[in-house]
């Protein structure tokens, strides 16, 4: 029985983590309408700058590199509204999110170009002990993440629910339209939300990492994000955090208790098939917002 | 003038509700072969609410449709009543933006076309007669509604007037029984009006077509049509001929205070 | 002035439905058909043939297998290269293991990848949009686990099956010329039977779909039947694509040929191309094929090795730089720029 309760809890914190990449869509989505295809690329970038902050041009400490791979995502953030998502505003979303491929593709080759493709590792003092919890083992690492994830989760939806800043976005991601008609600057919006959503892409890049690397697989952690994301609801930032625990949970136990049975290697795809069931029930996730047209 | 008729298509205590507003409130109404039926009222009184309900989008809370004569299915999905011989038009128009005008009208006459995929790749035979056979229908109407100079212009180049047309030439090409027009003029000029208003006519002299419209214009409405059902509030406040209800307190009060 | 329209009428609707209504495109594709069956094997070399030529083919079938389902029903899906993968697995197993002939082993890769393309469009009834997009990975990788972890379908340790000699009716399909004609044969059948379809109610009721679904279910189009319909459809294609690809290019069937990032270049190819056209699906895939090659030897003009890292990182800032542009500049991709020429071209020189 403490078997399982391990493999559930570890499944959780790794759920947090995922919650973290699946945050950065949510947030873009919630603010701007638009699906971040490159979310998982931008992770990518910045731990990739993280690491050549660290190590590889400059050798700086923890906390310089971090803030100046913060820096540097806040730039690349404003590139990307400035120059491709300004021209389609008035497009549809759909193409937005075609945009957004282009993206990926551009910062994964600028990324590797500048950093070059091997693996890296990512050290960045964090304790790996292992603690062990009412007879279940819980490894700091996972816990510190986990507690990382939680508070910008909090804080961000703080931001979102409480702040005029965070109404405001809010606003945006509705209607374009209407929130420029109040006054609401979409441009400034926009910057906003892919600053906090690279703000988010970097922690969300310095935890998966460290914890695998720092390499182009990284980019495709986003793709595990992605049930998460639809499990819980594009738009939803508690979604968001119940579906990663459900996803990661939900992973590593059938990894472990049903992947014997079926030849292993199940973890890629169980999520997905998870979402597909919570979705035939709820076609917007668990938490997301439904979207009735008006005929 | 047709009472003594059977209606087409009688809506029975339709009641439905949207997260605590009531959006019609126990509403009958009948609709008459070969009659023009306005239906009418301030904004928000559940007219295409109404609309809606006919076409199967949304499902009643209380209450049934009839239509010719045989009561209406609850797990009916919109098409399979669009089959039953019911076409639409939309208030916010619902053009094919990436067809041009004989796309859009073509598509009207889906329900008509039997041919199946693998003889259409073929285009051969039977796959072949059909798309020629359905062409020439759909270009009567086409001349019907004077576009033709417009079949290959996209839908999304044409100005607002004649994308209004163009929907209707759609709605006109499933040759319906009933034909549902949601604001057919809305945010047209006198002479676009008058357009409108003389194809609804012919529509339902020369073709038989029975219609129901929602309109603002009360001076078309009362022009063109046989009879006039008011809602307010999703409530039914007056119905019957046009100088039956032009006279009536209620709806002189709901609309707006001093006698139109 | 002296393009296109002058002095073509049409008495009938039959002319004036024919696929080529003008005469200069209906020569223009004869040209291209002389090109493709004549010129090019006697004059290409083998190199262009065997690692451009069929691979562009292969590839812009596949594309437009994609285009039906995302350009012109409007579903978007990008886990269309797992769908290649079943075509290509299924043709080896009934031609290699089963002895059916080749010819319908291939159409039945398609078919079989088309069954389970169907299957895994179920979604689509009740989910749409982005929603709808990411459940589409779940075919993916749904398919790349079952088609490694059972040793039915993959025979081998890692996968992968080599392809069987082929032959038919006894003749030997050796020489790339031979493959060459194959790979194109097939090209031009299914294209057909393709441009058909896309002109046809079908085609219609499609784009009515992707437009204003709610509009094409009021005037008597059953959404669930033809979205499911445009799934098989595309994943027929992808399946008969795969087939070809690894018969006649690769050699092998191996699910790493058809990862996500290959599902994700199928999309950037139909965005490039012209979402919703049949000459975007040939001109994005051309232009994916032609890419590596062409920073090739743009940038062997300055290095003298090209190092694989940089090619690929080029390719992929070039690609995506390429989708920005085009999204930017003209949505509807190079097919729609090709049209505006064509458009200008009808009065040239006149301006307007």
């Amino acid at each position: 029985m403490t078997f399982f309760f391990e493999v559930f809890v570890s499944g959780l914190m790794v759920g947090i983590m995922y919650s973290l990449v699946a945050l950065g869509f949510t947030l873009i989505f919630k603010a701007s309408g638009v699906f971040n295809m490159a979310q998982g690329a931008m992770s990518l970038f910045a731990s990739l700058a993280l690491y050549g902050f660290l190590e590889q041009f400059f050798h700086f400490p923890f906390w310089l590199a971090f803030l100046c791979t913060v820096g540097v995502m806040t730039i690349i953030a404003y590139i990307i509204v400035f120059v491709i998502l300004k021209p389609l505003v008035a497009r549809p979303p759909l193409m937005l999110f075609m945009a957004t491929f282009g993206v990926m593709y551009l910062l994964e080759g600028f990324g590797q170009s500048i950093y070059g493709t091997q693996a890296k590792g990512l050290e960045i003092g964090i304790p790996d002990n292992v603690y062990e919890v009412a007879g279940i083992l819980i490894s700091t690492f996972d816990l510190f993440f986990a507690v990382i994830a939680a508070a910008l989760v909090g804080g961000l939806a703080w931001f979102f629910q409480k702040t005029r800043n965070g109404r405001a976005l809010r606003a945006v991601s509705d209607d374009h339209e209407a929130a420029l008609s109040v006054g609401i600057p979409l441009l400034k919006a926009w910057y906003l939300t892919w600053v906090i959503a690279g703000l988010v892409a970097t922690v969300a890049g310095v935890a998966w990492g460290t914890r695998i690397g720092v390499q182009f697989s990284l980019s495709l952690i986003a793709l595990k994000a992605l049930p998460v994301l639809i499990i819980g609801g594009i738009d939803s930032i508690p979604g968001v955090i119940i579906a990663g625990l459900i996803v990661g949970a939900g992973e590593n136990l059938g990894e472990v208790f049903i992947g014997p049975y079926v030849g292993g290697g199940i973890q890629t795809f169980f999520p997905y098939l998870m979402a597909l069931a919570i979705l035939y029930f709820k076609p917007f996730g668990l938490f997301g917002k439904e979207i009735v047209e008006r005929v | 003038m047709n009472e003594q008729k059977e209606p087409l298509l009688r809506a029975e205590n339709i009641t439905i509700t949207f997260g605590g507003l009531k959006a019609l409130n126990n509403v009958s109404l009948e609709i008459y072969p070969g009659e023009i039926m306005a239906i009418i009222g301030p904004n928000g009184a559940g007219k295409t609410t109404m609309l809606n309900v006919i076409n199967g989008f949304y499902k009643p809370d209380e209450g049934s449709i009839f239509f010719e004569g045989k009561k209406r299915s609850k797990d009916l999905k919109p098409n399979q009543i669009a089959a039953q011989g019911i076409a639409r038009t939309f208030q916010n128009l619902a053009l094919f933006k990436g067809m041009s005008t004989l796309g859009n009208i073509m598509v009207g006459r889906t329900m008509k076309m039997h041919s199946n995929p693998f003889s259409q790749g073929l285009y051969w035979g039977f796959s072949q007669k059909e798309e020629i056979e359905h062409r020439k229908k759909v270009e009567e109407i086409i001349d019907f509604l004077q576009i033709a100079n417009i079949r290959r212009t996209p839908a999304s180049m044409l100005p607002y007037g004649l994308q209004k047309r163009v929907e209707l030439a759609r709605a006109l090409a499933a040759e319906p029984k009933l034909l549902l027009l949601d604001e057919p003029m809305a945010g047209m000029n006198l002479e676009e009006k008058e357009d409108i208003a003389r194809f609804v006519l012919d529509a339902n002299e020369e073709l038989g077509y029975t219609i129901a419209l929602i309109e603002h214009d009360m001076g078309v409405v009362m022009d063109i049509c046989d009879r006039i059902v008011v809602l307010d509030f999703g409530n039914k406040i007056a119905e019957g001929t046009p100088a039956e209800v032009k006279a009536t307190p209620e709806v002189i009060k709901a609309y707006l205070g001093t006698a139109e | 002035m002296f393009y296109r329209e002058c002095a073509t009428y049409k008495d009938n609707y039959a002319s004036d439905m024919a696929i080529f209504p003008i005469p200069l495109d209906r020569w223009g594709f004869i040209f291209m058909l002389f090109l493709a069956f004549i010129v090019v094997p006697l004059f290409a070399s083998e190199y262009l043939v065997t690692n451009i030529i069929v691979p562009f083919y292969c590839f812009a079938l596949s594309a437009f297998g994609l285009n039906v389902l995302a350009g012109y029903a409007g579903q978007v899906s990008i886990g269309h290269a797992a769908f290649m993968a079943v075509g290509s697995y299924a043709s080896f197993i009934l031609y290699g293991r089963y002895g059916i002939p080749l010819i319908p082993s291939i159409l039945g890769g398609g078919v079989i990848a088309a069954i389970v393309g169907t299957f895994f469009g179920l979604p689509s009834l009740r989910i749409k949009g982005f929603y709808l997009a990411i459940s589409t990975l779940a075919s993916q990788f749904l398919i790349e686990w079952i088609i490694v972890h059972w040793q039915w379908v993959s025979g081998g340790v890692y996968g992968t099956i080599e392809a069987p000699d082929m032959f038919i009716f006894g003749w030997a399909i050796d020489t790339s010329v031979k493959k060459y004609y194959l790979v194109l044969f097939i090209l031009v059948l299914l294209m057909t039977f393709g441009k058909n379809l896309v002109r046809g109610q079908l085609g219609r009721n499609w784009m009515a779909i992707r437009d204003v679904d709610y509009a094409a279910e009021i005037i008597g189009v059953n959404l669930y039947r033809d979205k499911l319909i445009a799934f098989s459809v595309s994943t027929f294609y992808a399946g008969v694509a795969g087939s070809l690809i690894t018969l006649c290019y690769v050699g092998v069937a191996n699910i790493e040929e058809f990862n996500v990032m290959v599902s994700f270049a199928l999309m950037g190819m139909i965005i490039i191309g012209g979402l919703g056209t049949i000459l975007g699906s040939f001109l994005g895939a051309g232009f994916f094929v032609m890419l590596p090659i062409a920073i090739n030897h743009g940038l062997g003009a300055f290095m003298e090795v090209v190092k694989p890292d940089i090619l690929s990182n080029t390719e992929s800032i070039i690609f995506g730089g390429l989708i920005v542009f085009f999204l930017i500049v003209e949505p509807y991709g190079m097919a729609r720029l090709w049209h505006t020429i064509k458009e200008k071209m009808r009065l040239w020189p006149f301006p307007y």
